[in-house]
Formats: C-alpha cells, sequence, structure tokens
C-alpha cells in the first residue's frame, strides 16, 4: 500500500479538532488510525461492477468499512452506523449522529417558561406527550406546585394512549424492516386512531403542547371518552391478532430470537433503560419505582421477559402496550371532577382555550371579557403571555418512564421569567450507545433487526 | 442556589452520605439539599474514586449513571468556577438519587472522565465536551458529537455569541434573540 493514500480516519478528523483536543486523546486517536490503514473508495454512483474491480485490484484486505446511512430507511431518521464489514459479519459498529441537532435546549433559554413546552414536545416526536409532561413536572417541582388532580389523570390517559402509539410505530416499522409487511399497514392503521383521539383533545396530530405547567390546556371535549372506550376494546382484539401473526411465526421467529442479545449488567453498564432493560429480565419501571401524576392509584403489571434479544423485547412492548389498555381504563372508570389547571393567577395561563371550528383558540367568552369587560384581565393576560412567571431559582431533576426508558430534565432556574438551562436526558440517546456492543458478530441484514429493538428517536438523540 | 434550612435527606442516603464523608473528607466540598434532591459538590480530583466508591459500595449500589449534563453558571453566581458537570445517579437496590457536582474554570476546564466507572458515560460527555468545552481527561475519544466536528466554540456556554438573520427585505435583520423585544436584552431576573 503506497504511503501517500489517506487512512480512513485521516479522512474523518479535521485537523484544528485535533489540535483542540487535550494531547493524550489526540495521540490515543492517530494509535486508532493507523491500526485500520486502509484505502479509502470513494463511491459517487455508476457501475458497481467498475467499482468492485477497482477494490479487488487495490485491496489486500477483507475488511470494508462501510456507512449505513444517514440516509437509508430503516435507520429510523438520520442516523449513521459506521460498519467495519468481514464479508457479511460485522466487527465493528459505530453510530454517528448530530444530524437533526436544532439546539432545542439552548432555544428554551430564550423564551418564557410556558413557551418551552412548545420546543420540548419537538424532541421524541413519537412521544411528544411524555416531552411535555417530563418537562412540566420539573417547572412545577421547581415551582413548588402541583397540578390538580384531574389535569394528572388526563396527563396519565394522554401518556399511556401515547404510549400504546408509539409502540405500535415500533411494531409497524420493524415488521416492514422484517419482511412483515401486513404488520406495517396494521400497526399504522391503529396508529392513526389514537392520532384521531389525540387531536380530538388537544388540537393536533403531534407536537401538542398540551401539557401546560401548573397543568394542561384544556379539558377533554364532549364524547371523547366513548370514542376512547371503543378504541381500547377494538384495540384489545388487535393486539390479539398481531400475536396470531407474529408471535409463533416460524420466519418471525428466526429474524428476532438470539439476535442482538446483551445483557442485563451490560446494559445498566451502559445505562440503557426501558423497555430494553425489562426484556433482558429488570423489573424497573420508573411509574412503579418513582411514581407520578398518580400512576401509584391504578393497577397494572411491568411486562419482564428474560431472553433479552429483539424477540423479548417484541414481547415487552406488546405486553406493556395490553397494560397501558389497562391503564387507560381505570383512568376513565376514576376520572376525578375539577379544573385541568391550577386556580393561582400567578401561575395559571390566563386564555380559556376552546376548540372551533378551525382549531384550538381562545374562548370567544374570554376574548369578550379581557376586551370588553375588564381593563385589569387585559392587563393581566398581556403580562402572562409576554412576560410569563417567575420560578424559584434552583435546580431539578425529574424523570418520568417514556415508551424508549427514563426521559430525564434536569432543569436550573435562576430566578426570571426564563430557564436558565434544560438539559434532557433522552433514552433514545442513551440507550443507541448500545448498538455498537450489541451487534458486534451479526450479519448485515440482522444490524436492521437489532437497530429496530433499540427504537431510537433521532429527534430525541439529537435535541 | 439556595439551600434549604431544614434539609432532611432520604432515610435510604443517610448512611450514604455519612460514609462519604467519612471516607472522603476532603473531596466532599458541599452536601445540599433542594427539592428533595440532594447535590453533593465534590472536588474534581477525587471525582473517579468516589463514584466508584458509590457504585460498589452496599450501602450505595449507584449502578445507573441516568444522566450527566453540564451547565455554564456565568452571571448566576460569583464563583470563578462557572462550568459544571452534574452527575445524576440512581440506585436500583436502594431506589434513590444522588447529584454530583463538579465545578471548574473555563481556564482548566479538566475533570476526569467516569467512562471507567459508567462507560454511559461516553456519550454524555462527548455531549458536555461538544457544548461546553469541559475536557474529559481519560475519555478514549473526546470529539464532538451533535455539532459539525469542525465547529467553533461551545455554543451552550453563555458567552457564546448569538447570530441574527439577514432576511431579504432591504435593510432588514432579525436581531439575536438574547438582545430581541426589550432594550438591553431579555434579562431574565
Amino acid at each position: 500500500m503506497s504511503e501517500a493514500r489517506p487512512t480512513v480516519d485521516e479522512a474523518v478528523v479535521r485537523p484544528g479538532e485535533a489540535r483542540d483536543l487535550p494531547p493524550a486523546a489526540a495521540a490515543e486517536r492517530v494509535t486508532v488510525g493507523e491500526r485500520r490503514t486502509q484505502q479509502v473508495i470513494a463511491m459517487g454512483g455508476g457501475d458497481w461492477a467498475e467499482v468492485t474491480a477497482r477494490a479487488d485490484a487495490e485491496g489486500d484486505d477483507e475488511l470494508m468499512v462501510i456507512n449505513m446511512g444517514p440516509q437509508h430507511p430503516s435507520t429510523h431518521g438520520v442516523l449513521r452506523l459506521v460498519v467495519e464489514l468481514r464479508g457479511e459479519e460485522v466487527v465493528d459498529l459505530q453510530p454517528v449522529v448530530g444530524y437533526l441537532h436544532t439546539g432545542i435546549e439552548k432555544s428554551t433559554e430564550f423564551r418564557t417558561w410556558v413557551q418551552g413546552v412548545t420546543f420540548v414536545t419537538r424532541m421524541d416526536y413519537l412521544a411528544p406527550i411524555f416531552n411535555e409532561t417530563a418537562y412540566c413536572l420539573a417547572v412545577e417541582k421547581l415551582l413548588g406546585v402541583e397540578a390538580p388532580p384531574r389535569a394528572q389523570a388526563l396527563r396519565v390517559l394522554m401518556m399511556e394512549l401515547n404510549r400504546i402509539s408509539s409502540h405500535l410505530v415500533w411494531l409497524a416499522t420493524t415488521g416492514l424492516e422484517l419482511g412483515a409487511l401486513s404488520m406495517m399497514l396494521y400497526g399504522f392503521r391503529e396508529r392513526e386512531e389514537i392520532l384521531d383521539i389525540l387531536e380530538d383533545v388537544t388540537g393536533l396530530r403531534m407536537n401538542h403542547a398540551w401539557v401546560r405547567p401548573a397543568g394542561v390546556s384544556q379539558d377533554l371535549p364532549d364524547g371523547i371518552e366513548d370514542k376512547i372506550r371503543a378504541f381500547v376494546r377494538d384495540m384489545r382484539a388487535k393486539a390479539d391478532e398481531y400475536e396470531t401473526l407474529l408471535t409463533n411465526n416460524p420466519i418471525w421467529l428466526e429474524r428476532t430470537s438470539g439476535i442482538g442479545r446483551l445483557d442485563l449488567d451490560r446494559l445498566i453498564e451502559l445505562g440503557v433503560t426501558g423497555p430494553l432493560l425489562r426484556a433482558a429480565g429488570l423489573e424497573h419501571d420508573l411509574r412503579k419505582a418513582e411514581p407520578y401524576c398518580g400512576y401509584e392509584q391504578y393497577d397494572f403489571e411491568v411486562p419482564t421477559a428474560t431472553g433479552a434479544d429483539v424477540y423479548a423485547r417484541y414481547q415487552v412492548r406488546l405486553a406493556e402496550m395490553r397494560q397501558s389498555l389497562r391503564i387507560v381504563e381505570q383512568v376513565l372508570d376514576s376520572l376525578p371532577g375539577g379544573p385541568v389547571m391550577v386556580e393561582d393567577p400567578k401561575v395559571a395561563w390566563p386564555a380559556r382555550l376552546a376548540l372551533g371550528p378551525d382549531g384550538l383558540g381562545n374562548s370567544p367568552a374570554h376574548v369578550r371579557h379581557i376586551m370588553g369587560e375588564s381593563m385589569e384581565a387585559l392587563i393581566h393576560h398581556f403580562k402572562m403571555v409576554t412576560e410569563g412567571f417567575k420560578v424559584p431559582p434552583g435546580e431539578v431533576y425529574v424523570p418520568v418512564e417514556s415508551p424508549r426508558g427514563e426521559l430525564g430534565y434536569h432543569v436550573v432556574s435562576d430566578g426570571g421569567n426564563l430557564p436558565y438551562r434544560v438539559h434532557v436526558r433522552d433514552p433514545s440517546f442513551v440507550n443507541l450507545q448500545a448498538a455498537g456492543p450489541m451487534m458486534k458478530g451479526l450479519l448485515v441484514a440482522d444490524v436492521v433487526a437489532a437497530l429496530s429493538s433499540i427504537d431510537p428517536v433521532l429527534g430525541g438523540v439529537d435535541r | 442556589m439556595t439551600a434549604e434550612t431544614t434539609f432532611q435527606p432520604p432515610d435510604a442516603l443517610q448512611p450514604v452520605l455519612t460514609g462519604l464523608r467519612e471516607r472522603f473528607p476532603e473531596a466532599v466540598a458541599e452536601v445540599r439539599g433542594h427539592r428533595g434532591e440532594v447535590t453533593v459538590e465534590l472536588d474534581r480530583a477525587h471525582l473517579v474514586e468516589v463514584a466508584t466508591w458509590l457504585r460498589d459500595h452496599p450501602a450505595a449500589r449507584f449502578r445507573l449513571l441516568a444522566d450527566l449534563s453540564g451547565t455554564d453558571y456565568l452571571k448566576l453566581d460569583e464563583r470563578p468556577e462557572r462550568l459544571c458537570v452534574d452527575y445524576h445517579l440512581y440506585s436500583f437496590d436502594h431506589n434513590v438519587r444522588l447529584r454530583l457536582k463538579v465545578r471548574v474554570t473555563v481556564e482548566d476546564p479538566h475533570v476526569p472522565s467516569v467512562t471507567g466507572v459508567w462507560p454511559t458515560a461516553n456519550w454524555h460527555e462527548r455531549e458536555v465536551y461538544d457544548f461546553f468545552g469541559v475536557r474529559f481527561d481519560g475519555h478514549p475519544n473526546l470529539i464532538r458529537i451533535l455539532m459539525p466536528e469542525d465547529w467553533k466554540g461551545y455554543p451552550q456556554r453563555k458567552d457564546y455569541p448569538l447570530g441574527g438573520v439577514d432576511v431579504e427585505y432591504i435593510g432588514a435583520h432579525v436581531p439575536p434573540p438574547d438582545t430581541r423585544r426589550y432594550k438591553g436584552g431579555w434579562t431574565s431576573t
């Protein structure tokens, strides 16, 4: 091999960045580079036969480094996997993230506390209600207020519906990637029904901004309870249908059992939480361990499995959907009355929202009150909407159990009307670190199954 | 940060805090509680040994590093150590949480890496390096993770300049977010 050719790592590391590193770390990177001295074959389309012929002529090594993504349907977004292959076998795998970074954490520092909800709901776009709830719980903890019981129950109701819809997308896309195309159609069909319910309640299919600090933005609309009950009834039958389709399906078993196995100790070391941890046998669920929003009132189980492989994760997620249905029913049966936002005018959002024919907006009665009846109400409305409320100084870390694991919000306040710092511990970000250890030794086709079982949402990973 | 005067740590944490004070009297700078959460501020020199002790000691068993995050305390307090790294630990055995805090200056932003104690710290530390420029000594691969590789500066620091936006209208310019609306900036306090 000639000396002039760049190594793989030289091509990746920019000189400026390497200088910026502490000397010890920079030295280590060079050794890594020397370990893999290979030629880089740039492929910009063209005839595949020519490319392979060139590789054959120049290459003397069986190892191949290939990019999967960032544009690849089975990476669930813009995830890039740098895969080192010997033939079909994965020797090493490194996820590369950051393609969807939008600076949400920084953006929240220049908006009021209430506006923060609008940002965080866009992170993990399959589980928006969880983002909103965790953020609002953190703000409430700093404020020292608690949302009224009805708001808490409504949050649980919406979170559990959202959990089902998130798991449905997981089941649908995993089915699609492993060739079970009907599962894709069924999964998205049922998810659509949940999104209809979410739209009826919040006004939007996703990015709801419905959970607000100290409550929720509005109560349930008339007649929605029957719709949810009908959905729960249907969904039970549908879950049985999925089981008939997949649980004993020989192809599904072949593609999922024994794939992506990682034992419990390794998972904990890597910080993995959620269904992946439960599929390795640990019965850990924050809804049970550190109940929030009144989860201790509801009777449900924490499903576990022992396989620690893709099939076990499928079992756990399917069982979780059934448990969520149980919780939804119990919430509807025991829904307390009362307001959905605290009465304290220093914190509560002043506007009364209403769903009109053209979507969500201020209720006509509230507009009449502030525009025609009370000057003070108008001033109060204006101050609360533009400046917002102040939050006492301090810092909190609030975790909730999202469909992907522990979703934590570390929020720091300096006593002002804007957050000082909002850091999000997104489960997708942390769980994705397990991709490398999980996939070493697998075949390329199984990488897709194993990655899918982690269920990363890149909006949450990159934030 | 205001320390609550009547701070009473959870029962499960009592032996941990006592053990920490006995075992590492010189490492623990301060223990405080706020909103039911316990924070232990540490001297960075002892971080790794304290972390290992907390992970392995039967009274603690903090096996999960739930979160590692950075904060820039510029303008919030007077201390020169404005960069702060928070470690949020969780113990499955005792179902308690604990926050470790290490603070460093911008001139000497070195913190020992805890990747040897909790491998999950790998990406977290890369993120804090990326956004705050904290150097984690001993980290196996400390490169940027979310920002582009050739990015200059550390965007989450409080003195990082924010750009405005030129818009397609003669002479129009949207000012940076921290200077919008109010003269003299959106000061939050």
